[in-house]
């Protein structure tokens, strides 16, 4: 399997990053050693074997369902790139 | 007094030897002598001797742990309240957090003093440290090696002895390879034992904080104070707190090292395999036992490392979108727009070439083929190595196949860059504790480093056969030229 020009773009307008002809070109012959790579994989014999998520396995622990104190809201936002009035700003989304 | 291990610093403090300030001052001017290291990228001075002064004041009340007044710094993947925290992304330039992660908050309330924040590759993601937005890291046993990656500062400050230790983080090997490059002590425990609250998250199924000192005896003080049960981490393990110091006078006689075949084969340099097997034989002198293993498929490590290290990379760093904080363009027509520019101006090539490989293998008709394929694959190597347990206490081999490399030897090739963690990548995956020692000197005199690993929660057995081989040789005391010139 080898990734062409356009599943690159594709791959990348899915992830959110903006490239260019010139790095998708780049970035094709790479990522497709990278999967000449993983290819080895798909010669494994993996049946009945269970996938593992997590080195020592086990359930997601979850936390009693009782309020915890919140960080304050002015520290959470000081890194925003754009706000007011305690809200951040995007480009207007709803016409 | 910088050549002082953090247990002798320690010791030196409550005995009113020397004052914490005294120390914050000493490093810290350390620091500024060595910038051209570029180990450190946030330095404070007001932060650390304020800090060092509330250890002083804890000091004269009598209330010191045996780390209180010993500075530290920590890699930049852990967030802080008084430092930038940036993960040495372009993305995060200037981030200040509204809290400090656990392991950053626990090793404060032991009383060390914060250095700074530590250089490191772009979210964690290298093997060089050739991948930061701000600059390499340079070796200090020689200037036109790599420290290794990602830990690359935490491991060139250690070795330049501008810091008695450093926090730092371990996915693929990104403790035990720069460890190994710079001659310094590097260890990651068990998966789950240290916290990741506030740990910037690059693959969360291995992602596991360590630490990196000049001696084992100095990463089993620290962890005592560093590691344990967080309830803000979900996969943090619940256990009781253990004395990981309670091992270190461990008797070798009869204990049983397992040498796996696999990190002897093709790829190995000779005189990476001459100082490993050299130490082979030191433990053999010290009443060790060598067995023969197997890890039949520890080389499919690399594969399956590279399917799901992007696949959670890509889940993870989807939450910098140039909205809540971190970098925004300043040119866009909408909002994916700005989303699109603010990711492609913030990730360096690294990042974003993991990103889009995880994209892909997470996409729809290819997840089973490759995620859940590379989980199973990841099943057989974690099984390989409980049934190698089963013959022995340890493993020992190589950490890397040459010692350090130099700038844009491998930079241009992401797939030989990659293989340069063949050796580490199995133990992360499998989630069990594994340190790289000091062990001699390779090619131009650069450093090799021992891997040492053991089962899941044995670290006090672990520290304990490195502490005691570190008795018996000098290789974790040598200093790199630029240090015996400080002197």
């Amino acid at each position: 399997m080898a990734l062409t020009l356009s599943d690159v773009k594709r791959i990348a307008h899915l992830a959110r990053i903006e490239v260019t002809d010139a790095e998708a070109g780049q970035a094709l012959g790479q990522l497709n050693d990278i999967f000449k790579l993983i290819e080895q994989l798909q010669s494994v014999d993996t049946s009945g074997i269970e996938p593992m998520s997590h080195p020592l396995g086990g359930s997601q622990r979850l936390r009693e369902d009782v309020a915890s104190s919140t960080e304050n809201r002015e520290a959470n936002m000081r890194n925003a790139p754009s706000q007011q009035d305690g809200l951040f700003l995007v480009p207007k989304v709803i016409e | 007094m910088f050549e002082k291990s953090v247990a002798e610093l320690g010791r030196a403090l409550i005995a009113g030897e020397v004052s914490a300030v005294e120390l914050a001052r000493l490093f810290l001017e350390r620091i500024d002598t060595h910038r051209n290291l570029n180990a450190f990228l946030d330095v404070r001075p007001e932060v650390t001797l304020a800090q060092a002064r509330a250890a002083d004041a804890r000091i004269t009340k009598g209330d010191a742990t045996p780390l209180t007044g010993v500075p530290i710094a920590h890699k930049d993947i852990f967030v802080t309240r008084d430092f930038h925290s940036t993960a040495s992304s372009r993305i995060l330039k200037g981030y200040m957090s509204p809290f400090d992660a656990t392991i950053v908050e626990r090793l404060g309330d032991a009383g060390m003093v914060v250095l700074g924040k530590l250089n490191c590759d772009e979210f964690a993601m290298g093997s060089s440290n050739e991948n930061s937005h701000y600059g390499n890291v340079l070796n200090p046993w020689d200037r036109s090696a790599v420290p290794g990656g990602s830990s690359g500062g935490s491991a060139a400050a250690v070795a330049a002895r501008i810091a008695p230790a450093a926090t730092a983080t371990d996915t693929g090997g990104s403790i035990r390879e720069p460890a190994a490059f710079s001659g310094i002590t590097g260890i990651k425990p068990t998966y789950g034992r240290a916290s990741r609250w506030g740990m910037i998250a690059f693959a969360s199924s291995l992602d596991q904080a360590g630490i990196m000192t000049r001696s084992a005896e100095d990463a089993a003080l620290i962890f005592n104070a560093m590691l344990g049960f967080d309830p803000k981490d979900s996969t943090s393990v619940e256990r009781a707190t253990e004395d990981y110091t309670r091992s270190l006078d461990l008797d070798l006689k009869g204990l049983r090292i397992g040498v796996p075949q696999e990190f002897f084969g093709e790829g190995l340099q000779a005189d990476v395999e001459k100082a490993v097997r050299e130490a082979l034989a030191e433990y053999v002198k010290l009443g060790a036992r060598l067995i023969d293993i197997s890890l039949p498929n520890a080389a499919l490590g690399i594969p399956v490392y590279y399917v799901i290290a992007p696949a959670e990379c890509s889940s993870n760093l989807s939450r910098f979108d140039g909205v809540r904080y971190g970098h925004r363009a300043a040119h866009y027509t909408d909002l994916i727009d700005m989303m699109k520019k603010s990711r492609s101006e913030g990730f360096g090539p690294e990042p974003k070439r993991r990103i889009l490989i995880g994209t892909y293998v997470l996409s729809h008709g290819y997840y089973d083929a490759y995620y859940i394929q590379a989980q199973k694959v990841r099943r057989i190597i974690a099984d390989e190595f409980q049934r190698a347990f089963r013959e022995c206490d340890l493993i020992a081999g190589p950490v890397t196949t040459s010692v350090a490399f130099g700038f844009g030897e491998k930079a241009a090739d992401p797939v030989a860059m990659y293989l340069s963690d063949l050796y580490t990548v199995p133990g992360s995956l499998a989630g069990i504790p594994a340190m790289s020692i000091p062990c001699g000197f390779g090619a131009k005199n650069r450093p090799v480093g021992l891997q040492l690993m053991a089962n899941y929660f044995d670290e006090a057995r672990l520290l304990g056969a490195a502490h005691r081989y570190q008795q018996a040789t000098d290789w974790h005391k040598r200093l790199p030229p630029l240090v015996q010139s400080d002197r």
